[in-house]
């Protein structure tokens, strides 16, 4: 008892600062709020790879446990962050609506300022729990339950700033959303606590971009959760960049829960962070909906990345396409757990899974675990995983056709990525994303045509 | 070489299709049996009673220690529910009660057992010997009688039971027993280690390709008896053996224990191929009673170029918790594993396999069939692992479900730890119901809709059942057909 009060001390303090200083800006029911999570994360703790806890099988979380951060719940400490620093960071477009937050802190000086006739945002939940209190308070920390998941508990009871995305029935958003997130790097490595719910009415369309992204090289945790709730008959399509610093801690859950008839597109990309986790809960509640997860995934050196994708049919005519490729260089590792779960009632599913991974380097690891879980008898699932190294035949034909080997296998390679690169639809995140993907995509570090 | 023949255990006559459970009976003879529960007292007792030598003791105590450290804690991971289990509420050994050291003939086996055998329809006695097939039956644990002893002598096989081994052949068993499975290596091992009653062994010499087909044919009797045998083949290189093993058991309103372990060691360009048609009594309709089978089968393709493959037919028990792996030790070993798993009422099976490649070159090849019906879950688990020295090591792994009903469920959950980027690994799965253009187009030709069921079950499973002997694929066909009774029209 003793160790884990000890543990969690820095925590507890923290904690104890944020409720004194927002005991009369927060309303009440958001005080309660974080007093159950942190109630919730003291009896839960960060979980460990201990014998059972499927969820965490391959991924210890240890150094995160282990170490302590600063954490400060004003945005006065935050430092400051110039247009043009962010402009190199992240994609962009003129007519983009952007929230930038440094820090986990809403900064209007670097956002833009809302478009008349578009989605309603909001830059603090704060500032939306005034305006918009009703929608806020139905909303949030529902999809993301305390309950189960030490690591939302521990971002709930953090719960200050944050983005709020409304966009109200029937409405087509104009302009593409971009939350960014960004680490400005301080000598003592920090935590942050990204919050964003997003809600979508019924008929609407949106899309939107978060983007998590750093100044420095420094260390530092991020603990993001992210609650998207899609309408009756509405068209969001999310994309997820991680480009945190190499150093960085970051574990981010996005919860989704899908209405009648709509249709969720979610592209994750990843490149960065030490030891990244990427949470995803789809929740299918009405039916024939349809969902697309799609990721691409780059590690080298020591880096390990963790993703745990959940699709939950409930209600049949559903449809499910998930869609993850990874490439893994130096002693990285990956871990793909991915869930289809078909409830009694949901007849008529269409679910398939796939991961694919490209090993570049003799010490990479995968490990993958797609399963199925079915109740219902009227469906059609699927999953493949495959695990391996650039085809050596079609490397000797583009030899055979004069190509040296380090061309040729970095065409192969950025092929690969761009198979879901070639997914993404806001043109100037594609090119974005094309750039830096090629340009840190891992050499092969195998010989070929001798005997390994 | 003519493949000699095995003899059918079912009558194909139309009475075995309109009945449930036809293995049913039970059989009336004393037995020798321990008082219910497990202490270390139990363990020696059972020792005691097979005359073992002192560090065949040793080695059960150890296991039971272990077991006990484990404090009751059954694995808890697996997607199966049932009561917990009463380890003191088991018999741990019951024998046939029958002549001091075993039968020394086939006339010196209680003639209730040859008249239980032969409604098994087990080729025990001389008749049978004609049909071409060893058979070591085991009853309630104990091993009654082993047939062909003579054929086998002359080839330099061993073929016998473990009891016999641990006397006549100490050495062979103490350098093999628990060098695939340990006494720790999980819960149900351990128990099996510390109590294991008897179970089969072979040995075949380098270079013998084994002339006929070995088998083993499983039953509990006792009520309230757990069965806990213990099977160790050893195939010594450049030799060949062929496995077959069947299981029953009686109608029992409780459920019985079955907890058995299988260790298989493949030499230098040795060949294993084991198969198994399990039928253990899966309970009542409401899913009331019926066998829990929590085994663990392990074969280590140690040498190089050696092979071992399991082919199983799953459709008993109760709940079946069983993974037969490989470890692909050798350079250019190969593992593979072909099964259809078959749940119907309440039964639950969460099965699979593992394959874990060290060697170079090492191929593996997994293909699951998992069939649910009534309220039934089938689960596919599997590991296919590969290390960092498995250079250039190959996977295909590919796992169907058929759902029959909407109670049923089917879950896959395969692991795939690469840790070598030479190797190429590939695992696809499907799960869907049987398809209303196939039934339409069947039942135009003038099937009936369970004719049709059947047939395209039977297609779902041909490429399983081509892997079995000839005459067990035949009788594993008559048996979905059984188990999948009363299920469609």
């Amino acid at each position: 008892m003793t160790q884990t009060l000890s543990r969690y001390a820095n925590y507890q303090a923290a904690f104890q600062s944020l409720d004194a200083a927002t005991q009369g800006s927060s309303p009440s029911w958001l005080r309660q709020l974080r007093h159950n999570a942190w109630e919730r994360f003291q009896q839960l703790g960060f979980p460990t790879a201990r014998r059972g806890n499927e969820k965490w099988k391959y991924t210890s979380v240890a150094p995160i446990a282990s170490a302590l951060f600063d954490y400060s719940p004003s945005p006065v400490n935050a430092p400051a962050v110039s247009l043009s620093q962010l402009g190199q960071l992240v994609p962009s477009a003129p007519d983009w609506n952007t929230l930038v937050f440094v820090e986990g802190c809403f900064a209007p000086a670097l956002s833009t300022q809302p478009v008349q006739g578009g989605p309603v945002l909001a830059g603090s939940l704060a500032q939306a729990a005034s305006g918009q209190a009703r929608l806020v308070q139905e909303h949030l920390s529902r999809l993301a339950k305390v309950e189960d998941d030490g690591f939302t508990a521990l971002n709930t009871a953090f719960l200050q700033e944050g983005a709020v995305v409304h966009v109200p029935d029937g409405a087509v958003a104009p302009a593409v959303v971009h939350l960014v997130h960004v680490a400005a790097g301080s000598p003592r490595p920090r935590v942050i606590f990204p919050r964003t719910l997003i809600v979508a009415g019924a008929n609407s369309q949106l899309t939107l971009v978060e983007s998590y992204v750093s100044l420095s090289q420094s260390r530092y945790f991020t603990n993001a959760v992210t609650e998207i709730v899609v309408g009756e008959g509405a068209k969001v399509d999310h994309y997820r960049l991680l480009l945190e610093s190499p150093e960085a801690f970051h574990v981010g859950a996005t919860c989704v829960c899908q209405g009648q008839d709509s249709s969720f597109t979610s592209g994750g990309f990843f490149r960065g962070a030490a030891l990244a986790r990427n949470d995803f809960q789809v929740l299918m509640d009405g039916t024939g909906a349809f969902c697309t997860l799609n990721g691409l995934f780059l590690t080298t050196d020591n880096q390990h990345i963790d993703h745990l994708l959940n699709i939950d049919h409930a209600k049949p005519h559903g449809a499910s396409r998930l869609f993850y490729k990874g490439i893994l260089g130096g002693k990285s590792k990956a871990v793909f757990g991915g869930t289809v779960l078909v409830h009694k009632d949901a007849q008529k599913t269409d679910a398939r899974q796939t991961d694919k991974n490209l090993l570049l380097s003799p010490e990479a690891e995968v490990d993958s675990k797609p399963s199925l879980l079915i109740y219902a008898d009227d469906v059609k699932c699927g999953h493949g995983a495959t695990a391996g190294h650039i085809d050596e035949n079609t490397l000797f034909y583009m030899r055979s056709r004069g190509l040296d080997l380090e061309t040729a296998s970095r065409m192969l390679i950025h092929a690969f990525a761009r198979e879901v690169i070639d997914t993404v639809q806001p043109h100037a995140l594609q090119v974005f994303l094309d750039v830096i993907f090629s340009q840190s995509l891992p050499s092969a570090s195998l010989k070929f045509g001798g005997a390994p | 070489m003519a493949t000699p023949k095995v003899i059918s255990r079912t009558a194909t006559t139309s009475e075995s299709l309109d009945q449930g459970y036809k293995w049913g009976f039970t059989i009336d003879i004393d037995s020798d049996t321990a008082p219910k529960g497990l202490n270390e007292d139990i363990v020696r007792f059972i020792s005691a009673k097979k005359g073992e030598p002192e560090w065949m003791l040793e080695w059960r105590l150890k296991a039971f220690r272990h077991w006990v450290r484990q404090k009751c804690q059954e694995p808890q991971w697996a997607n199966i529910h049932h009561p917990p289990i009463d380890f003191q509420d088991i018999i741990y050994y019951s024998a046939p009660a029958s002549k001091k050291d075993g039968p020394k003939s086939m006339e010196d086996v209680d003639p209730e057992v040859r008249a239980a055998f032969d409604k098994l329809g087990i080729p025990l006695n001389e008749q049978a010997k004609l049909a071409g097939v060893a058979v070591d039956a085991v009853l309630d644990s104990v091993s009654v009688a082993t047939t062909y002893q003579d054929m086998l002598k002359k080839a330099g096989i061993i073929f016998c039971s473990m009891s016999e081994a641990i006397r006549e052949h100490p050495d062979l068993v103490q350098k093999y027993l628990g060098s695939v499975v340990p006494y720790a290596d999980n819960f149900y091992a351990s128990l099996n280690s510390a109590v294991f009653s008897d179970g089969s062994f072979a040995y075949i010499p380098p270079g013998v390709r084994c002339p006929i087909e070995l088998m083993t044919y499983f039953r509990i009797n006792q009520v309230n008896s757990g069965q806990f045998e213990r099977t160790l083949i050893v195939a010594d290189e450049g030799s060949y053996v062929s496995y077959l093993e069947g299981c029953t058991a009686p109608i029992r309103k409780e459920s019985q224990l079955h907890a058995a372990v299988v260790e298989l060691v493949a030499l230098d360009n040795a060949e294993i191929k084991y198969s198994t048609l399990q039928n253990w009594y899966p309970g009542d309709k409401q899913g009331n009673g019926g066998v829990y089978n929590f085994v663990t089968k392990r074969g280590k393709a140690a040498g190089v170029n050696s092979k071992i493959s399991w082919t199983q037919v799953e459709t008993g028990s109760a709940i079946t918790w069983k993974y037969p792996s490989v470890i692909l030790q050798g350079d250019n070993s190969i593992g593979e594993f072909y099964s259809v798993a078959l749940v119907n009422n309440y039964q639950q099976a969460d099965t699979g396999t593992k394959m874990i490649h060290i060697g170079k070159n090492t191929r593996s090849t997994i293909v699951a069939k998992g069939i649910s019906a009534g309220h039934g879950n089938n689960t596919y688990r599997g590991l296919v692992k590969i290390m960092p020295t498995a250079d250039g090591a190959r996977n295909f792994s590919q796992c169907d479900s058929l759902l029959i009903g909407d109670q049923c469920g089917a879950h896959t959950s395969p692991y795939i730890e690469v840790r070598n980027p030479t190797a190429q690994m590939e695992h696809e799965a499907s799960t869907s119901k049987v398809s209303d253009d196939q039934l339409f187009y069947c039942q135009a030709r003038g099937l009936s809709v369970e004719d049709a069921h059947s047939m395209i079950i039977n297609g779902f499973c041909r490429g399983i059942f081509q892997e079995l002997p000839f005459e067990f694929a035949m009788e594993a066909s008559q048996l979905l057909k059984v188990s999948l009774e009363g299920t469609v029209g």
